[in-house]
């Protein structure tokens, strides 16, 4: 055991986890307008519109998040016409790649949650609703989702977390988070195992508290429906 | 699509072969995920505190660590711990575990933690009964466990171990960061000597979707001949 080596690059690595946090929080919030949009266009009613929705999550969650995030990084550029646009802007950042591949990647999975969530609501609140004359927009912001929340928030708990550990892909498009200073501290000392200790033990401690923190939402929501 | 001939001119050939071996690590890795979760199954439901709580570390480290940084470690640190295991024995020439096994054995022991986590909460979801009434009937142990548990914890377990099995075969991706030629790593290496990127990648998602569509199908073959009689 090298303590000096893990005392080291404690620093270094809290840095990095600063990009890791950034990374997760932002393509999470992307993720779930994404996610909530897919929701919607899941239960409508038109079969081409549902077919789109249900192929778009089906390809996301059916292809490992590394190719998503190579299509993104390393095919895009290669379409000439997009050089072009405003878009290469976003495009040619790693940074920015990287995100796109994350918040459509937890968008799919966000959707299929929701979707779920939407269904398991009892139609009597639904018709309660409409029976008290409450326009079908409220229902929909003051109703469904306050409740599709509170259903699916355990999956959504389970769903940070695979993200949390997704964004450690983002080094293999050469961004510096958590698991890329890891990775270059292990092959620049070759000790491994101090390494594992101090990036898993970071990791360990953010997923420690998003589950806290999803187990307190849980109960300070938790009504009975 | 002349990229895709087979033979010299094109990459068809070479991507089966990609193919392959990523089926190949994947169920290798499940095998050795298996292996993990008959060990850490027993613990993790064992009334011993200290056992009770390795089970829990196996699963807790495992699934909230990033598979990449599990498989660096391995990577990196494999074939160190293999030649100090050596070095005990009198063995001191330089060891080098192939691509495969480090591959496999890596993506198997997250696979395990999965697997645990199915096994424990299907043989949970048994009804006590079975245990009392097998018991009581004085079957041997064999018959106790391969006759009675078994089949009915595996109908309990299978529809949450293809969810196991979707997850170990998209994780294999990650392999490809240790050099192994699976799907991705024959991908990265076509892109880069021809220059298209994104037809290669975009290639590599259809096989993957493939792969996972494909093995739903038999899994839910599986799931509907193993819920026989319920």
């Amino acid at each position: 055991m090298d303590i000096e080596l893990m005392t080291n690059s404690f620093p270094k690595l809290l840095n990095a986890t600063l990009i890791t946090l950034k990374l997760l929080s932002v393509s999470l919030i992307l993720g779930l307008f994404i996610g909530l949009g897919f929701a919607i266009l899941r239960m409508n009613n038109n079969k081409l519109i549902n077919k789109f929705a249900y192929g778009y999550s089906y390809i996301f969650r059916g292809t490992p998040l590394l190719v998503q995030i190579f299509i993104i990084y390393f095919g895009l550029g290669q379409i000439e016409y997009l050089r072009t646009t405003f878009l290469w802007v976003v495009l040619k950042e790693p940074y920015w790649c990287a995100i796109i591949a994350f918040s459509l990647n937890t968008g799919a999975y966000t959707s299929e949650i929701l979707r779920s969530a939407f269904q398991t609501i009892k139609p009597g609140y639904l018709e309660a609703g409409r029976s008290l004359g409450i326009p079908s927009k409220i229902i929909f912001t003051k109703i469904q989702i306050p409740i599709a929340i509170k259903q699916s928030l355990p999956a959504y708990g389970n769903e940070i977390i695979l993200m949390l550990k997704g964004t450690s892909l983002a080094s293999t498009v050469t961004l510096m988070d958590l698991t890329g200073v890891a990775k270059y501290i292990i092959s620049t000392t070759f000790k491994p195992v101090e390494v594992f200790i101090v990036a898993g033990g970071i990791y360990l401690f953010m997923t420690f508290i998003i589950h806290n923190i999803i187990k307190y939402l849980e109960k300070k929501y938790g009504f009975q429906t | 699509m002349e990229l895709l001939y087979f033979g010299d001119k094109g990459w068809g050939d070479e991507l089966f072969f990609a193919t392959l071996m990523t089926i190949a690590v994947s169920i290798t890795a499940m095998i050795i995920g298996f292996i993990f979760a008959a060990l850490f199954t027993p613990l993790k439901l064992s009334n011993n505190k200290f056992l009770n709580s390795i089970g829990n570390a196996y699963t807790t480290v495992i699934r909230g660590v990033p598979e990449l940084l599990v498989i660096y470690l391995f990577f990196f640190g494999g074939s160190g711990a293999i030649m100090f295991v050596a070095s005990i024995f009198g063995y001191n020439d330089y060891i080098e575990i192939n691509a495969f096994l480090t591959g496999s054995f890596s993506i198997g022991i997250i696979s395990g933690a999965y697997s645990t986590e199915v096994f424990r909460g299907a043989l949970q979801s048994i009804d006590k009964g079975q245990f009392e009434a097998a018991k009581v009937l004085g079957f041997s142990k064999y018959i106790y466990f391969f006759k009675i548990i078994l089949p009915q914890m595996l109908r309990l377990a299978i529809p949450n171990l293809s969810n196991v099995w979707q997850i170990t075969l998209k994780d294999t991706s990650l392999i490809s960061v240790t050099g192994l030629v699976e799907i991705m790593r024959q991908s990265y290496i076509a892109a880069g000597s021809t220059r298209d990127p994104l037809f290669f990648y975009s290639f590599a998602a259809v096989l993957y979707l493939m792969l996972t569509f494909l093995s739903m199908q038999l899994l839910n073959r599986l799931e509907t001949k193993y819920s026989k009689g319920y």
